[in-house]
């Protein structure tokens, strides 16, 4: 029963870090929220749903929910972020609400607004081991995430554009002045933090094996809590600190009874946030201050 | 006589208003908080429960739970002083989420089932709480008070250089943000008659920051035009049917991008002002 929570937990976690990197490409970099990201997350999972649905291959559904993802997150850039990128922080974060509101609008009148089920063969696979069983999508997801997290890591640690990109998450004017085009790769940002959310939502259709157009804000607040408890500036972070919460609320509902669930999550972040603030892997940064 | 159903509208809007002054009056001090709802949510709860359990009459209820809420307010303030900027705001809809989960599990309270048996408020009475708190704000803002509110809003050091207690100042403004959203939730309560912890989320929150941004987040009236316009804009594209919420967001980052500042300024007071003063 533990150790099965334990899988379960570590599933779910593994969808938090996914869409809690997509929160800190944007924050880390930009110092904002970009609050349409759980919508992303909700529009690239349909779309990846509906082709696992009419019998699509899992890569394909993945690749075709990254892309419409990431798509609408260089939408967004361009239409409701580059336009105020200078105006206080919480001005772009209510824009990118409006879109949000827009992405939902859009899903329920494609989609309806009743849970789209995957066919039940995709359930049917399972491996035991120890007592413990673990689905094939289980597998499929926790997968999907160690390499996408790997493959980000190697874009932002080993690459010309994510050298670009932590220039300009260290300090933008200088990093201007040093030749990197700032607007170039804000919208590098706001894509692959696109992609992102977009792999997390079919991951996490395939997870809950149901997806409905509101699945976006629940899982969306739970990322920033993912994000802050691992530590904005560092990848690593999300990674350790998804599985956290994704356990912590697996066990809460196992042990502690459904409805506290929120309660012990939120707990942690606000105890991150007052005892270590830069998260459990972050670095101390003076942006801190920041206007809103 | 107005149709019951404008009433509505009517009463949603002054209830909207004081939620929408719950965050002007934080985010004066250079604070975002992403969590009035929660706030709200302990003052629907406490004045319900004063007036169905404890029988007091409704302003006194409205009253003590305002005051319980902005001393909670400052109570919550004073860790989160800690934090700046958007930690800040992240800190709060933690908050605000804290509590909204704390009411599920309240089964004294009623849980996920909400609570009930208040009796019903009028239009009239909402509306002179919305006026007498904006009054209210509006005499504040012509204080010596409201000047280092803006001191410490527009930059902190500074403000403490010049002998400014900015910690006082912003966990002041916490608790008087939190006391009104605590009255918007009182009102709220005896409005609807029926609450659940599900009415004080996350959306909640962020439509009272919206409201106060939409209007113009330096002037205090801007409130009543972010309401407004929050709460009648969906009835005004009804025509649209489905596409009604998709058009409303469209308006929205619109609106932002013409008037980044919000639809209320104050140089459109200041021009007002001059307009009259010229004839």
């Amino acid at each position: 029963m533990f150790l099965q929570q334990l899988v379960n937990g570590l599933t779910l976690g593994a969808v938090y870090t996914l869409v809690a990197l997509s929160f800190s490409l944007v924050m880390g970099i930009l110092g904002i929220l970009n609050l349409a990201i759980a919508e992303l997350f909700m529009i690239g999972g349909f779309v990846g749903f509906s082709l696992l649905v009419s019998g699509y291959p899992i890569p394909v559904a993945l690749g075709a929910g990254m892309l419409a993802a990431g798509l609408f997150a260089i939408v967004i850039e361009r239409v409701a972020y580059r336009p105020l990128r200078d105006a206080p922080l919480v001005t772009p974060m209510l824009s990118t609400l409006g879109f949000s509101i827009i992405l939902q609008n859009i899903a329920t009148n494609y989609w309806g607004s009743d849970p789209l089920q995957l066919p039940g063969y995709f359930l049917a696979t399972r491996f035991e081991a120890g007592g413990v069983q673990i689905g094939a999508m289980q597998l499929v997801v926790l997968a999907a995430t160690i390499i996408l997290v790997g493959l980000l890591a190697l874009l932002v640690r080993r690459t010309k554009i994510g050298r670009a990109l932590r220039a300009i998450a260290e300090n933008r004017d200088v990093a201007r002045s040093l030749g990197v085009s700032a607007n170039q790769l804000t919208m590098v940002a706001f894509l692959l933090s696109g992609l992102l959310a977009g792999a997390a939502g079919v991951l996490v259709g395939m997870h809950y094996t149901a997806i409905t157009p509101y699945v976006g804000v629940d899982t969306g607040l739970k990322a920033i809590a993912v994000m802050v408890v691992g530590g904005v500036t560092n990848i690593w972070g999300a990674l350790l600190a998804g599985p956290i919460i994704g356990i912590a609320e697996v066990m809460t509902v196992a042990y502690g009874g459904s409805q506290l669930r929120d309660f012990i999550v939120y707990g942690i972040m606000i105890l991150i946030l007052l005892i270590r603030p830069q998260g459990l892997l972050g670095e101390a940064r003076a942006e801190w201050s920041q206007r809103v | 006589m107005i149709s019951t159903y404008n009433a509505g509208l009517f009463a949603e809007i002054g209830i909207l208003i004081l939620g929408a002054l719950s965050v002007y009056v934080i985010l004066s001090t250079g604070q975002l908080s992403l969590g009035n709802a929660g706030f709200m949510g302990i003052g629907a709860y406490q004045t319900s429960f004063l007036t169905v359990e404890a029988g007091l009459p409704i302003t006194l209820a409205l009253l003590v739970s305002a005051i319980g809420c902005a001393a909670l307010g400052f109570l919550v303030g004073f860790p989160a002083l800690r934090l700046r900027g958007i930690y800040l705001a992240i800190a709060t809809l933690g908050f605000g989420e804290m509590v909204r989960s704390l009411f599920l599990n309240l089964d004294r309270l009623g849980g996920a089932g909400g609570y009930h048996g208040m009796k019903s408020i009028s239009g009239v009475y909402i509306w002179s709480w919305t006026l007498g708190i904006l009054v209210a704000i509006m005499l504040l803002e012509r204080s010596r008070l409201w000047l280092e509110f803006r001191a410490v809003h527009d930059d902190e050091t500074a403000a403490g250089l010049v002998g400014l207690n900015a910690t006082a100042i912003k966990v002041g403004a916490f608790g008087l943000g939190a006391g009104i959203a605590g009255i918007a939730g009182g009102l709220f309560a005896h409005h609807y008659l029926y609450i659940e912890p599900g009415n004080f989320g996350f959306e909640r929150s962020i439509e009272f920051v919206l409201a106060a941004i939409l209007g113009g987040s330096t002037v205090a009236p801007g409130a009543v035009v972010g309401a407004g316009l929050l709460v009648l804009l969906p009835e005004w594209l009804r025509f649209l049917a489905d596409w009604r919420l998709a058009a409303f967001g469209a308006l929205l980052v619109l609106m932002l991008l013409i008037r980044r500042q919000g639809i209320l300024d104050r140089t459109t007071f200041s021009r007002l002002g001059l307009r009259r003063r010229a004839a």
